[in-house]
């Protein structure tokens, strides 16, 4: 099925879509016999070197619950100047600035190479980027020095006019102010007590003053928009904040000995999203938290400060025997739906021996789309080459990375959209295309995705709606249209529109045609996600099993074999590879805990669920280069998504 | 008895038969045989009263007038005479000095009271014993001969007439000592106030009685009745002019005055009634300069005035303690018929001038201070020692104790140890023990402590220029912290605060090139956000340090801010003392009410129309909750708090003052400061203030020997039991008063015992044991007790219960109290200690003559006097002030010294005699300078010489003053410098820096300076002196019938 191979490889480049069945069975009936799921790896921004952006509005389909905008697929007529949405058949007229198009005169966005297209538009001033640090100072000695380099380092790497703040905490949470001279200040909280965004805003003196009562007083000099005092063009403060860095001292209350240091996390971060969210809120942001330790104090906290309790194993886990998980979970997790909804990130770089409570805070980087760095010491090339790769520049020389993006889906109407997992966000918003039926973050067509990057990978799930007695007539196409919104790098705003249709095909008459456009790599990493998504909320052996029973399903529906004789066991070659990759899959660190902690756990899903296809796949099946001398490495199990 | 005996009866009982008992023990001439009435103790002695009646009323009939105004004389006299007791050569001059002034103005009334009134003198001086002197220089009048005739075999030969006086107390006190050395202290005084009895009738009270259908108790006291009735002619006229002539008083006397014919002729002499500054000069004439040596048991100290020298010699000096007498009485119900307070008024820190030994140190090892076993009380001279040195009992509860082994010492033949005078807890009444780790909190050694400077930033502060002047200020005052003695440098760390309604702390570490801000918004729930480089020693961090004070003014030079916050400072402040583990002290400079949403938010409660009702208490009561629980937290982490506050309006100085009250803090208000203009006196303040000698930590305990204990505790302090008195700091200037009850009775033999101990932190962070020990006597004659009183410590005791009472009662009853129980006092003293008398007559003790005008001060207070023109902060203020003081302290506020410039003698260097505060003193064409301790009045005559304005104001006259002055200047001329070495003068013995007001006669500022007049009547309300002493006297009265 070579042709099948390069459709996808194709459609791959041009629209970084992978679907599990590139046919997709007319019908409900059907598609559930199919056992995997019509769904697609979805990568938004992936990297187009041959798609420059296109400098004006998108049309959007006038019907009020539809929206969808104008594609390829469309039906148009040039002379009436009118087109029919494929996705409602609603008939629009084009806007007047279309009224130039004909045949041979089509914008972009008709052509059906522009099946993935980007829009710039104009929305309000261009806010700039605005990265927050916040430290931790409860390291030793060595580690800290290496972590201030690395974030004096960092300022060089960001944009002149990107908008940088500086949070450290330890046992108390300090707020620097950087447009001061003479005195250096930071605004300082308490460990342990949760204050809500408006407390926090209030505390800073962000908060527009009241009217001034008194007369006889002197105005109060108007205060040069006040978030300015804690978030600083990193061109202006470039000094300042390379001294104040310098001058950071490991947290100087004593530590006694068999405890761990007070380490206020939870709150440092609440004072993060809220600072923020007063100040800069739906602004493309990153908070950027660097912690050496698990979070010992104040809502949020992992494991309290006595050395003798360890921080909770995923035995104790399983015994219900850690003690803040659940609550740290939920404070985090509430604190990461905030920042989401605000459209900023949170990235976490870990480095410690023990654990530092990702676990309980992989919900922050989760939900927002941020980072999560694990390592052992922030004295290590690791730590210091992926955070410089953070800020690695695209071959425009422009930041990997895209803000406050939010994902909408359109289907046409024999499918509904179900789901989507990977870094984002619900954004609770209920269309005619939206299933009843949830797989991963549901109910919703259209999902936060905080912070993505070109590789920033979402899986997507549908569901035909069709009855079996009323399937999708023969030759019909079904069509999907992915709608991103996000701040580009550069401030811009940019919409990116990626519409794809496949063919339905009749699942009784057609069935080798449908089995031949499986796409096993996509379907294993997209049900490798849907397990693991299951594994964060349920026991692993349930989630095994479960596996288990839809490779026996898949199997069954596809092998060709005589009863009671497993060696006449055969599976086209559209599907050989799938039950190797899901033996890999049973075993991968991302649905077995064995011999890793709960943070490692977390690190590794949290990696799984974002990277794109070629990347899933090599962490479900490690690959075993050899090198000799007389040749190039070569891979000694072979991986058709290397090969 | 013994001792009235000794002092008073001894004119008496020569010149009545009655008495005539007691001659023997006596040697005074018997030519003074009707003074009788000046002596006796009628309680004592059934039969002699009647015999004293007899011859009150023979005398009275001898000479009609002795009531009168004679009474008076013979006070003024008398003080003279008690004056120059021992050496005859001063007492001519003193003695000479006053009949001028007094009898002049007596004169006129007539001749015959005249004539008595020099009776009356001269029969009081031979009473003395040692007065006679006097006599014959008084003489003006020929009835006055005759008497003085008796004295001179006295005067003759003093030392010797003394000398059989003196004979009875031995047996009491068991030290002959004192009739020998005719330089003691004690023994005239003594003398001096047993005749003190001095009858000192009310003029009114006189008249009032005799004229009116006589007194039934005066009547049946008298056994003849013709005695009054020979008055009238004779007396009825002047007396009734003087009521005539004070319609003043109507309320005292109003029957007397109706039946009091004839015209007005005279009014009232104002010299004639008890005068503090005379008993003030009388005492400094008697001892300035002298050594004090405390070797006797329960002998009574100069008055707090006068400036003597103190060896300590077992006893503590009364720098230390003073008492309000010097004789307990030995069993309670003494105590409660004469309702005499028995307290003593503690200063531990108080500064020891340089002409006196320091303190001594005594290390007794790791073992610690040697205790008693049962009582703890610490070593000290009522130890003693038996069975050969081996042990020794306590004299405080009387148990035996092993003397360890390295503390034996062998004794010698009077049954001392050999070592006495080389240690000093056995040969001193103070000293100082090292503490060992046991004394300390956690058994860990103290950390020096620190100061924290706190400095409101809000637009009033900033705008007042107070913020500028105090940084500019800090920098030189740091240089100067104090530091232990000996030490070179100081030990002190200090940290800085500002704040709004938020808080700015500030990392001053010396390792960094500019000082941090870190801002504490989160007032809710305070915490110290740094702990490194937040308290940092001075000389280390001083580029720092001044880098910041350079900058905060102008950090907030432009601030809108109006609203501040209180507790969380002072909470910010004793987290970040805990936080570093020591003790220490706030420097709190605030501007306003706290209004700002926090912890301890005030509103205001100033409710003038409480005034005069039963809810005026209510505007002294602090608010509770946040600051109860603040000052207690404060007070277990030594968090001592000084509150100096730039008001502009209310700001519940009893609220905000409670916290500093029970932290051993200060509380100093600057009303509408203007840098310029107050920026002096404040600074002044603060220099006192800081570089002042103040311990930490402290813990005080007072022991008592057997039979009374402790009972209540008076001053800024807190006590979270019964017993232990806690003070986050104590300085040189706050005491403490100490109320004792009996719990059984007293000995006569072993006297009283006090020990104080103050477990304390030093500056240099010492821990420390101070303990002072003080003996007292003890009577079973009240007599005794009234000897040995001492008005200026009952004046302490009384305002302090007075003012701790005023949150409690309605300010009417406190007052009510005051007045009864002065009047109880006296009454009692009348009834069982003074010679029987005419009920009309008044009759003082010697020792408490001048009470009633310190008590009529304390009444016309501002904290005591209901008034709506006075500020309920400055009310407020007054009473904080008044609950941490010292006797002097409170002498000087209930009496300021009033001394009069236009005649000041340039080549003297002392400063001039006071003058009684009245309004009568003042004159047009003077000058007069009035200090209480708080305040200076400078007040100028409208007709004051020309030539003076210009010498020290530079301007040619008295009409180019300009009102708002505040300062005098510098000029180089001798009269500028003169007055400004008198003030400087003044200013040195103050604990506070006082505020100097220029005072023009007439003008609108004179009122404050007219309040200070404390023998006039009050501005706002209150007795004059007189109309007071009147008051009293029908108190006494009504009691004693």
């Amino acid at each position: 099925m070579a042709t099948f191979q390069e459709f996808i490889q194709q459609n791959e480049d041009r629209d970084g879509v992978r679907f599990s069945w590139n046919l997709w069975p007319s019908s409900r009936l059907e598609a559930t016999r199919l056992v995997v799921p019509v769904s697609c790896l979805f990568t938004p921004l992936k990297e187009r070197l041959d798609l420059p952006p296109v400098q004006y509005e998108p049309v959007l389909c006038g019907r009020a619950n539809c929206r969808a905008i104008l594609n390829p697929l469309c039906q148009v007529d040039f002379r009436a100047k009118i087109w029919a949405c494929n996705f409602c058949f609603q008939r629009n007229p084009f806007p007047p600035t279309y009224a130039g198009i004909s045949e041979v005169n089509q914008p972009a966005e008709l052509m059906p190479q522009f099946s993935t297209i980007e829009y710039i538009v104009q929305r309000g001033p261009p806010t700039p980027l605005i990265f927050l640090y916040v430290v931790d100072i409860c390291l030793e000695e060595e580690d800290l020095q290496a972590l201030k380099e690395s974030l004096q380092m960092s300022l060089s790497l960001l944009p002149p006019n990107a908008l940088v703040g500086l949070i450290t905490f330890g046992r108390m949470v300090q707020v620097h102010e950087l447009s001061c001279e003479g005195i250096s200040k930071s605004y300082v909280f308490r460990g342990t007590k949760d204050l809500s965004s408006k407390q926090i805003q209030e505390m800073l003196g962000l908060m527009k003053p009241a009217p001034a009562g008194q007369p006889g007083r002197p105005p109060a000099p108007q205060e040069v928009q006040p978030s300015c005092r804690f978030l600083q063009p990193v061109h202006k403060v470039d000094m300042n904040l390379t001294d104040l860095l310098g001058e950071l001292q490991r947290d100087p209350w004593p530590v006694p000995q068999g405890k761990r240091p007070l380490r206020s996390t939870g709150i440092a971060l609440s004072i993060a999203v809220g600072l923020l969210e007063g100040t800069f809120p739906n602004t493309g942001a990153r908070v950027m938290l660097f912690t050496g330790g698990p979070p010992t104090q104040g809502p949020g906290m992992v494991v309290g400060d006595e050395l003798k309790t360890p921080i909770r194993s995923w035995h104790d886990i399983q015994k219900d025997n850690a003690r803040h998980l659940k609550k740290a979970t939920k404070y985090y997790e509430a604190l990461a739906n905030r920042a989401a909804m605000n459209g900023h990130c949170i990235d976490i770089y870990a480095c410690a021996l023990d654990q530092t409570g990702l676990l309980e805070m992989k919900c922050c980087s989760n939900l927002t789309g941020g980072h999560i760095v694990m390592g052992d010491s922030f004295n290590t090339s690791l730590f210091k080459q992926t955070f410089q790769r953070v800020f690695s520049k695209d071959y425009n020389n422009e930041f990997r990375m895209a803000f406050g993006a939010t994902l909408e889906v359109k289907t046409t109407r024999e499918l509904k959209v179900c789901g989507a997992i990977g870094p984002c966000i619900s954004m609770n918003s209920k269309g005619p295309c939206v299933s009843e039926n949830e797989m991963g973050v549901g109910a919703t067509s259209q999902w936060k995705v905080c912070c993505l990057n070109p590789s920033a990978t979402l899986a997507m799930y549908f569901e035909v709606v069709n009855q079996h007695n009323a399937p999708v007539p023969q030759g019909g196409r079904g069509a999907i249209q992915f709608v991103t919104q996000y701040q580009h790098s550069n401030t811009q705003r940019r919409i990116r529109v990626t519409t794809v249709a496949r063919n339905w095909a009749d699942a009784q008459s057609q069935i080798q045609h449908i089995e031949s456009s499986f796409d096993q790599e996509a379907s294993a990493v997209l049900m490798a996600r849907l397990g693991v998504f299951r594994a964060e909320s349920e026991e692993g052996p349930d989630v095994l099993r479960w596996l288990d029973r839809q490779l026996i399903r898949l199997c069954q529906k596809f092998g060709q074999f005589n009863k009671d004789d497993p060696a006449s066991f055969r599976l086209s070659e559209s599907l050989s590879l799938y039950p190797q990759f899901m033996f890999h899959l049973r075993r991968s660190p991302f649905l077995q805990v064995f011999n890793n902690s709960p943070d490692e756990s977390s690190y590794y899903r949290h990696h799984f669920m974002r990277q794109d296809l070629t990347q899933s796949l090599i962490m479900i099946q490690p690959i075993l280069y050899s090198y000799s001398f007389y040749g190039p490495p070569e891979v000694r199990f072979y991986t058709p998504s290397v090969a | 008895m013994s001792q009235q005996g000794y002092v008073a009866t001894p004119p008496l009982s020569q010149a009545q038969p009655g008495v005539s008992g007691y001659p023997p023990a006596f040697g005074v001439p018997p030519s003074q045989a009707h003074f009788g009435h000046y002596g006796s103790t009628p309680q004592s002695h059934p039969s002699p009263p009647t015999a004293v009646f007899k011859s009150a009323a023979s005398s009275g009939s001898s000479m009609p007038a002795p009531p009168g105004p004679g009474q008076f004389v013979t006070n003024g006299l008398h003080n003279g005479v008690s004056a120059h007791g021992f050496p005859p050569l001063t007492s001519a001059p003193s003695g000479s000095a006053y009949p001028p002034t007094s009898y002049p103005r007596l004169a006129p009334s007539s001749a015959s009271t005249q004539q008595l009134a020099n009776q009356m003198s001269a029969m009081q001086m031979s009473g003395y014993g040692h007065g006679p002197l006097q006599g014959p220089q008084l003489t003006t009048s020929s009835v006055a001969q005759p008497i003085s005739q008796p004295p001179p075999p006295a005067s003759g030969c003093p030392l010797t007439a003394q000398a059989p006086q003196m004979g009875p107390p031995p047996p009491v006190s068991g030290q002959p000592l004192m009739s020998q050395s005719p330089q003691m202290g004690p023994p005239p005084m003594g003398v001096s106030s047993a005749m003190g009895t001095t009858a000192t009738a009310s003029p009114m009270g006189m008249p009032g009685s005799f004229s009116g259908p006589l007194p039934s108790p005066g009547s049946s006291g008298f056994q003849q009745p013709p005695g009054p009735q020979g008055f009238p002619p004779q007396q009825a006229g002047p007396y009734a002019g003087q009521m005539g002539g004070q319609p003043g008083f109507p309320g005292v006397f109003p029957p007397g005055a109706a039946q009091m014919a004839g015209p007005p002729q005279k009014k009232l002499d104002p010299d004639s009634i008890p005068s503090t500054t005379q008993v003030i000069e009388d005492d400094q004439v008697k001892r300035r300069g002298q050594v004090y040596a405390t070797n006797l048991r329960g002998q009574v100290p100069p008055l707090v005035t006068t400036d003597f020298v103190v060896q300590d010699q077992g006893n503590a000096s009364p720098r230390f303690m003073r008492c309000t007498t010097y004789s307990f009485p030995c069993t309670s119900d003494l105590a409660k018929q004469c309702q005499v307070p028995l307290a003593t008024v503690i200063k531990p820190f108080a500064v020891v001038p340089k002409n006196e030994t320091p303190l001594y140190t005594v290390d007794h090892g790791e073992a610690g201070p040697i205790r008693c076993n049962r009582c703890k009380a610490y070593m000290c001279p009522f130890m003693h020692f038996i069975d050969g040195g081996r042990r020794y009992q306590c004299g405080f509860c009387n148990c035996i104790n092993e003397v360890p082994p390295f503390y034996f010492q062998h004794l010698d033949h009077m049954g001392r140890r050999v070592d006495v005078y080389q240690r000093p807890e056995l040969s001193l009444g103070s000293y100082e023990f090292i503490a060992t780790l046991e004394y300390c909190k956690d058994k860990k050694p103290p950390n020096p402590p620190a100061f924290i400077f706190m400095i409101d930033v809000s637009y009033s502060n900033i705008k007042s220029g107070l913020v500028r002047l105090l940084c500019s200020e800090l920098k030189t005052l740091l240089e100067r912290l104090p530091r232990e003695e000996g030490a070179e440098t100081s030990a002190v760390r200090v940290g800085f605060v500002t704040y709004n309604k938020i808080l700015h702390f500030y990392n001053v570490k010396s390792a960094l090139a500019q000082p941090q801000m870190m801002v504490v918004s989160d007032v809710a729930e305070m915490f110290v956000p740094l702990l490194d480089g937040f308290l940092v020693n001075f000389q280390e961090s001083r580029s720092v340090i001044n880098n910041l004070l350079d900058q905060i003014p102008d950090m907030f030079a432009d601030t809108g801010e109006s609203e501040t916050v209180f507790t969380p400072v002072v909470q910010a402040g004793m987290e970040a003392l805990k936080a570093a583990e020591c003790s220490g002290k706030l420097f709190i400079f605030h501007s306003s009410i706290p209004t700002a949403e926090a912890p301890g938010k005030l509103k205001n409660r100033d409710d003038r129309k409480l005034i005069n009702t039963e809810k005026e208490k209510t505007l002294f009561q602090p608010v509770k909750g946040v600051y109860e629980e603040l000052s207690k937290e404060c007070v277990s982490n030594s968090c001592c708090v000084d509150l100096f506050l730039f008001p502009s309006q209310y700001t519940d100085v009893a609220t905000m003052g409670s916290i500093c009250l029970h932290t051993g803090g200060s509380v100093y208000k600057y009303s509408n400061f203007q840098a310029q203009v107050d920026g002096d006196h404040f600074l002044r303040d603060l220099r006192k203030d800081m570089e002042k000698p103040i311990g930490f930590d402290a813990t005080m305990r007072v022991r008592t020997s057997t039979g009374f204990r402790a009972t209540d505790f008076f001053g800024a302090i807190y006590m979270s039991n019964t017993t232990d008195v806690e003070m986050a700091a104590v300085d040189c200037h706050k005491a403490v008063t100490v109320e004792f009850k009996h719990d059984d009775k007293l000995s006569e033999d072993t006297g009283a015992l006090i020990q104080c101990a103050l477990l304390y932190t030093s500056i240099g962070g010492q821990r420390r044991l101070r303990i002072h020990n003080l003996s007292l006597n003890c009577s079973s004659q009240l007599a005794d007790l009234y000897k040995s009183c001492e008005t200026d410590a009952l004046v302490n005791f009384f305002a302090k219960s007075a003012y701790r009472e005023m949150v409690n009662q309605p300010l009417k009853t406190v007052r009510e109290i005051l007045v009864r129980q002065t009047a109880h006092m006296l009454a009692c003293y009348r009834k069982n200690c003074a010679s029987p008398s005419a009920v009309s007559q008044l009759i003082l003790p010697d020792t408490m003559k001048v009470l009633p005008v310190y008590m009529n001060s304390l009444l016309k207070s501002a904290a005591l006097v209901g008034s709506a023109d006075l500020s309920t902060d400055d009310r407020a203020h007054h009473r904080l002030l008044v609950t941490g003081m010292g006797v002097e302290e409170t002498q000087a506020l209930f009496y300021p010294r009033l001394v009069p410039l236009h005649n000041i003698d340039m080549s003297s260097e002392a400063v001039p005699a006071a003058l009684r505060c009245s309004e009568e003193r003042l004159s047009d064409a003077g000058v007069f300078l009035l200090e209480n301790g708080f305040q200076i009045f400078l007040w100028l005559g409208q007709a004051c010489p020309p030539e003076f304005i210009q010498s020290v104001f530079n301007v040619p006259s008295f009409a180019h003053l300009s009102p708002d002055m505040t300062s005098i200047p510098e000029l180089d001329n001798a009269m500028s410098k003169k007055l400004r070495s008198v003030i400087e003068h003044m200013s040195g013995q103050r604990s506070q820096a006082m505020k100097l007001f220029i005072v023009k006669q007439k003008d609108r500022s004179e009122v404050p300076f007219r309040q200070q007049l404390v023998e006039d009547k009050g501005l706002h309300g209150g007795a004059s002196y007189m109309d007071f002493l009147c008051c009293i006297h029908r108190e006494i009265r009504q009691l004693l019938t």
